[in-house]
């Protein structure tokens, strides 16, 4: 069985399962609210695996199951060299979110990222410690500040509410996640101008290190085939 | 049964307590803080940080410099010259295929009487040391560019700025490139460096409340300095192409210092750190090594050799790119001044990575 990885709850799992709807397969949970359990309609040979969307990277890496829905931020963040496990099959035209870097508003010296630069050292200089950076994308942060040449600042991890940080004195700015800036804007933040660190959006990967015997390729190929896509017969290793 | 690496990391470690260095150690588990300070947080990509419930975030050490240096501090008494040799551990890029963790070989000197004659002193022990292989050397000097911001007509401001982002050249040139007026300043930086003190004030309270530990009087202090810079004419065409020059120099030493002298004509204060480069290769050719053909490269060293503030060297085989440097070295002045608070203390050193050695000797034995 060809094993597709979906998220097992919320509204990216209702989402997911609508895409699929609308192109003729049904995706289902199966049994109570709580049996993390599905079914498959509409195409043989395809197995439904409920899982937490954080999962979903690592069970592609490790070829477990053989496709997943999952957000690129989580892939990129949490899989090193990805791009050589993971294949990037279909964008699903949901879930977008960026990964971006804010401050507070009442920073008006504070645009982008040479600004930052520029006041983290001088922070630094006024109180003895870099500039705190709260999040918990580490290595995606750490690489767009070093590719930019950011120094004097640090990044203390926050696992949620990461948008309160800066009110509670536990950071001078975040990176974290944000679809509308909302949040961000009503904890009287703003978001650096340029690129963000990530665009990130519900996609479907596929794993290279999976199992693709013959019979998988072909259910891949039929499932391409329903998805309006022309995959190949299985995934190039790299 | 020893590896050949533990062979030949013996040998070299022998060799240097033979030059009359002494045998130092250092923990394996280091305060990770007092690194990430020095180095900032890209350390943290490179190094393994564990924790530990009382002493807080560890680092598996990265390399020995740090901790001798401060064993040094505390206790040493100039001069001193020490040797180590010892494990270090390096996360390495995913898929590199380069080892996490390889035993170094170092040897640090401080002493400050004859600057010149140490380096030169250091860069000849490090090349009888890998005597027998085909390696090429390369060399650089930061102390030249350091001068040359130095001797720039501009603010201090500016360049300590400057001096910031040596070691980090894509910061570095777009500094430069806007204080040479060739980019201009940011829209949101012009136009606040054009308000008055008052509608600083009121723009600051218009934006949102205050929160966080950067306070109004930090905010104010940039705009101050917006305004500072934007009032600066931008740094003479004549002095930042010296600057530039410098940058791009490269090719045989004995060569480079004639490029260098016409440089100091333009740009005087250039002339004590020609004057230093010059008796580093009288020095170097006293101890036997050929200044006519060996390589140098001011801009070695910008990237991968943070603090080093003077002579950098490393070397490398050129028949396998694909290896890091056998060894790497040099003055290292400004990493004292951090982590001695202000006290400095003159300092040269290199490391060899005996596995790289054994390995090469092995090809063409």
């Amino acid at each position: 069985m060809l094993k597709l990885g979906v998220p097992s709850k919320g509204r990216l799992m209702e989402k997911t399962f609508d895409w699929f709807g609308a192109r003729g397969i049904g995706l289902r949970r199966t049994g109570s609210e709580r049996e993390y359990a599905g079914a498959v309609e509409g195409i043989e040979g395809v197995a439904l695996v409920m899982l937490s969307a954080s999962e979903v990277p690592r069970e592609l890496a490790a070829g477990r199951i053989h496709l997943g829905v999952t957000g690129t931020d989580l892939v990129r963040e949490t899989v090193p060299l990805w791009d050589r496990k993971i294949a990037e099959m279909v964008p699903l035209g949901f879930g977008h979110a960026d990964l971006v870097l804010a401050v507070p508003k009442c920073w008006i010296d504070v645009e982008t990222l040479d600004d930052l630069d520029a006041a983290a050292a001088a922070f630094r200089a006024r109180h003895g410690f870099r500039l705190r950076i709260a999040t918990k994308y580490h290595r995606l942060v750490r690489a767009h500040l070093q590719a930019a040449g950011v120094a004097d600042y640090q990044l203390v991890d926050s696992q949620g509410a990461t948008e309160g940080t800066v009110a509670n004195l536990t950071a001078e700015a975040i990176a974290d996640i944000t679809s509308s800036g909302e949040t961000l804007r009503a904890n009287h933040l703003k978001i650096l101008q340029g690129e963000p660190v990530l665009r990130s959006e519900a996609t479907l990967f596929g794993a290279r290190g999976a199992e693709w015997d013959d019979r998988l390729r072909d259910t891949l190929r039929e499932l391409g085939a329903r998805l309006g896509e022309s995959w190949p017969a299985g995934l190039p290793r790299d | 049964m020893p590896t050949p690496e533990r062979r030949e990391a013996e040998r070299l470690f022998a060799l240097m307590q033979a030059e009359g260095a002494l045998p130092v150690e250092a923990d394996t588990l280091l305060p990770a803080e007092t690194l990430l300070d020095l180095y900032g947080e890209d350390l943290r990509a490179r190094a393994y940080v564990t924790r530990d419930p009382e002493r807080g975030e560890m680092m598996l050490r990265p390399d020995f410099t740090v901790p001798v240096v401060q064993r040094h501090m505390a206790e040493g008494a100039e001069p001193a010259r020490y040797t180590y040799c010892g494990t270090v551990f390096r996360k390495q890029e995913p898929g590199s295929g380069r080892a996490t963790e390889y035993m170094q070989v170092g040897y640090e000197v401080f002493d400050g009487t004859a600057p010149a004659q140490t380096e030169a002193q250091l860069f000849a022990l490090i090349c009888r040391a890998l005597d027998g292989l085909s390696l090429r050397a390369a060399t650089g000097d930061i102390g030249l560019l350091l001068a040359a911001v130095e001797g720039l007509d501009t603010s201090d401001r500016r360049k300590a700025a400057l001096r910031r982002h040596i070691w980090r050249p894509r910061r570095f040139r777009a500094l430069l490139d806007r204080y040479r007026g060739r980019t201009p300043a940011p829209a949101h930086r012009a136009g606040l460096a054009a308000l008055s003190p008052e509608a600083r004030l009121t723009a600051l309270e218009e934006a949102g409340p205050l929160i966080g530990l950067r306070s109004a009087d930090d905010i104010l202090a940039r705009l101050d300095v917006f305004a500072e810079d934007a009032a600066l004419p931008p740094i003479p065409d004549l002095q930042a192409e010296v600057l530039e020059d410098i940058l791009a120099l490269r090719g045989p030493a004995r060569q480079a210092l004639e490029r260098l002298r016409d440089g100091a004509v333009d740009l005087p204060a250039l002339e004590p750190a020609v004057v230093r480069f010059a008796e580093r290769l009288d020095a170097l050719e006293i101890e036997g090594i050929d200044t006519t053909t060996l390589d140098f490269e001011a801009s070695f060293g910008r990237t991968a050799m943070e603090y080093y503030d003077g002579f950098v060297f490393g070397f490398h085989a050129p028949a396998r790119r694909d290896l890091p440097p056998v060894a790497t070295g040099g003055r290292y002045d400004a990493l004292t001044r951090v982590l001695g608070q202000g006290r400095a203390i003159p300092a040269v050193g290199a490391v060899i990575r005996p596995g790289l050695v054994a390995a090469l000797s092995g090809e063409e034995a």
